[in-house]
């Protein structure tokens, strides 16, 4: 932002790459792999992990001009679990062994992620998961069912949460591990949605072998690591701050280009929604200003609400705007997308999908427990479970 | 003052009904129709409209239907809107039977209240009372199309007035349209046949404004259905699934969510049953007065169109909510396509934007009860 000062090592590193790497002709594999290596994937990491050690906000310096020099991104849409979330857990929490493997093809999407966390007994009580990791040497062998597991079908590795001790209480027996996707004791079923796609998948693991080495924290750490992983997903999930980004955008240039959808009441409900948007960017902007080098906490469970309630909001006034269109749909037939979107495909389509904003990542319900509890400090809901060993918890 | 309960009649109508839809229409098969559109689904509709009789609820006994009225179709609503089923009621022995109905047609009725032969008013599924304009050529996205055997179509006269003309299959054609809701789904009707005249001028107006009223009002009803099934559906599941430890329905953010979509399908009800019943007592009042003219009092008129406006402003809405809420407190389960919650939402959403979107009849509706705009 304006407010901040330019960097003029960091001008001068976004320099020396653009001139080492043509954004134009360069490969983006290579393109990002370079940008890793001069420390401007995500500037808030440490020298040597694709970053500088500098504060968080110093980013939209470096991305701003990539993005006016033309240079490749990296590919959100079928990595945003890589980049979102498994990146800055493996910086947390990972050994440098693992930082130094996964990070640099993380970064440059040569290797695609995604999240084995929930299960069906298992979804906002996460800490219940039931898939076993069991010690076998210096390898940990896992049995369970995941679910829905989105992009499964087009990973290479995956974050993985398994219970490796039931005599202890839900939280104290987890630990969080790395998983090849593509070890022969890993079966994956599609898992068509509402919108007609399969973005999601279940997931059977069985007999799946894991080097201690892929471990992410220590034994029994596992609900801390994944906590970490659960707020940058908030964050991932609730970014974008351009005015006018995301749903509202497609609306108001339909406003501004179709006067035949223009009508009063609708106009009074888009500029509500226009406000809504814009305090929920600013909201969000300053989020980030103030996490700074830091992880983000559960405040960012209160953006993630406000994201999910606007989208949705947004998408369905999108099919009142221009009901004929709104009545229609781009294709139902089954497919198994590439990567997620939300803003891609008809009105039918963003408005059905917005639905799941509500729920992944952690739904609604559960960002406003977080948010009572865990920033007002309000009292928890009596959990029956709360003190049980896992094993002895009925089911 | 409007009865705004049910009577033993339409009860009993209403549980032979469910039976009917339990024994002949199989769960799977609305979420079915999005990957096999051309599922043939006649028997469904025999069923309920041979067995039944509700092919012809709203048809005279002259003329071979049930003679029932508007409150006994809005009970047969409430319970296809339960169960999403993919049959015309709505679009053709509702709608197109009022316009025919009014237009004084002793020639086509007969046909469809046996049950034979099922007729469609072509126009986009947009439309509404006052608010649609002559078909020239084609018209689209319009539902009950497909599978129709009798087109009404609003057409532009000789004399530049309105020719309200039907049309058989053979002098249409008909291009289905990927639809939000598959099992209502709507096409893109092009006229390439004479057709026959069955009204003309102000009686053919007056004909295709009566259709799309009744639609209106009725819909409420299918939407009320619809929304009761998504909220018995999620209290169910709220008693059963867990999380915690605890049944999900046990924590107080649940239960006061549920007993807030109580509190609007309260509302929604009431709205569905003034609408159905002032067009039911409109209808009795017109059974008295001179066939194809305006036949219902002043008074009545205008209590009937405010009923009718409420009834969509709010029962759409509710609906919608309704559908929505059920996905959200399935949780992950909702997202799903092998959970039935998907085609609710689906068609409820579409159902929101059919006939008049709320802020179209909102806006109707500050007409009706004098508060202009500006
Ligand atoms: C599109 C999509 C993509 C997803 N992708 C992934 C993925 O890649 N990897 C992965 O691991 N998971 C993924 N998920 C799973 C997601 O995280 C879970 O669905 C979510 O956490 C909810 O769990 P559940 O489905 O079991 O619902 P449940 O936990 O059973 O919830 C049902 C309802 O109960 C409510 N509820 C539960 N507990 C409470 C409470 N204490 N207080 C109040 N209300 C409560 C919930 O809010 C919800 O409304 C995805 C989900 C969706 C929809």
């Amino acid at each position: 932002m304006s407010d901040q000062q330019q960097s003029p090592d960091l001008q001068q590193r976004v320099d020396d790459l653009l001139a080492s790497h043509d954004p134009e002709t360069t490969p983006p594999a290579i393109f990002l792999g370079a940008q890793y290596d001069a420390g401007l994937a995500w500037v808030h990491f440490p020298q040597g992990r694709g970053g500088l050690g500098l504060s968080r906000g110093r980013q939209v310096e470096v991305d701003e001009r990539l993005e006016a020099a033309g240079a490749p991104r990296p590919d959100f849409a079928r990595n945003s679990i890589g980049l979102g979330m498994a990146a800055p857990t493996i910086l947390a929490f990972g050994s440098q062994e693992l930082q130094e493997r996964y990070l640099r093809p993380l970064f440059a999407c040569t290797e695609i992620w995604c999240q084995l966390f929930s299960e069906p007994g298992a979804g906002s009580d996460l800490a219940a998961v039931a898939t076993r990791a069991v010690p076998d040497g210096d390898e940990w062998v896992v049995d369970g069912q995941k679910v829905w597991t989105s992009g499964a079908h087009n990973a290479d590795f995956a974050i993985l949460v398994a219970r490796t001790d039931t005599s202890v209480p839900k939280h104290a027996g987890l630990t969080y591990f790395l998983v090849d996707m593509r070890d022969p004791g890993i079966e994956i079923r599609p898992l068509r949605q509402i919108t007609g796609e399969a973005e999601f998948n279940e997931v059977f693991l069985t007999g799946v072998r894991v080097p201690d080495h892929n471990r992410v924290g220590t034994v029994g750490e596992g609900w801390k690591v994944a906590t970490t992983t659960l707020n940058n997903e908030r964050v991932a999930i609730s970014a974008g701050n351009d005015r006018e980004a995301g749903q509202i955008g497609l609306v108001t240039e339909r406003w501004r280009t179709d006067p035949s959808v223009r009508t009063p009441g609708n106009h009074t409900e888009l500029m509500q929604w226009w406000v809504e948007t814009e305090v929920t960017r600013l909201a969000g902007e300053r989020l980030r200003q103030g996490l700074e080098a830091g992880q983000p906490g559960p405040e960012s469970s209160a953006m993630k609400l406000a994201f999910a309630q606007q989208a949705q909001q947004v998408t369905g006034f999108a099919l009142e705007l221009a009901p004929e269109e709104g009545l229609t749909y781009h294709d139902w037939t089954m497919v198994r997308p590439e990567g997620g979107s939300f803003l891609g495909h008809g009105p039918g389509f963003r408005y059905l999908r917005a639905k799941g904003n509500s729920i992944e990542g952690g739904t609604s319900e559960i960002m406003r427990n977080i948010v009572a509890e865990r920033v007002l400090g309000l009292p928890p809901d009596h959990r029956p479970d709360k003190g049980i060993p896992f094993k002895d918890v009925p089911r | 003052m409007t009865d705004l309960l049910y009577t033993d009649v339409e009860e009993s109508l209403r549980s032979s009904v469910r039976s009917t839809l339990q024994r002949s229409l199989d769960e799977g098969l609305p979420a079915r129709l999005y990957d096999e559109p051309d599922t043939d689904v006649s028997a469904l509709w025999q069923a309920l409209a041979g067995q039944l009789g509700l092919a012809g609820l709203l048809v005279p006994e002259s003329l071979g239907g049930v003679g029932a009225g508007a409150r006994e179709a809005a009970v047969v609503l409430e319970e296809l809107g339960r169960a999403v089923a993919p049959v015309p009621f709505l679009t053709s022995a509702v709608i197109a039977t009022t316009a025919l109905l009014q237009a004084g047609d002793e020639q086509h009725l007969p046909t469809l209240a046996s049950g034979e032969r099922t007729a469609v008013l072509v126009l986009p599924w947009t439309a509404r009372r006052g608010a649609w304009s002559a078909v020239s050529g084609s018209a689209e996205p319009v539902a009950g199309a497909l599978g129709a055997d009798l087109f009404l179509v609003p057409t532009t006269g000789e004399g530049g007035g309105t020719s309200l003309r039907a049309y058989g299959r053979d002098e249409v054609e008909l291009e289905p349209i990927v639809s939000l809701d598959m099992t209502r789904p709507l096409a893109r009707v092009t006229v390439t046949g004479q057709g026959d005249e069955i009204a003309s001028g102000a009686g053919a107006e007056a004909a295709v404004d009566a259709a799309l009223a009744a639609g209106a009002a009725l819909l409420a009803s299918e939407q009320l259905g619809l929304a009761q099934w998504c909220l018995e559906t999620t209290v169910e599941y709220a008693k059963t699934r867990v999380q915690f430890a605890r049944p999900i329905g046990s924590f107080q953010a649940i239960k006061h969510r549920l007993a807030d979509l109580y509190l609007l399908l309260v509302s929604a009800q009431a709205a569905a049953r003034q609408a159905a019943g002032t067009l039911a007592d409109g209808d009795l009042r017109g059974a008295h007065a001179a066939r194809g003219t305006h036949s219902v009092a002043p008074q009545g008129a205008a209590e009937q169109q405010i009923a009718q406006a409420v009834a969509q402003a709010f029962c759409s809405d509710a609906a919608v909510r309704a559908a929505e809420e059920a996905l959200q407190l399935h949780g992950g389960i909702g997202m799903t396509w092998e959970a039935p919650v998907h085609t609710r939402l689906k068609r409820a959403k579409a159902d929101q934007l059919a006939l008049g979107t709320p802020d179209r009849h909102r806006s109707d509706l500050a007409v009706l009860v004098d508060l202009p705009a500006s």
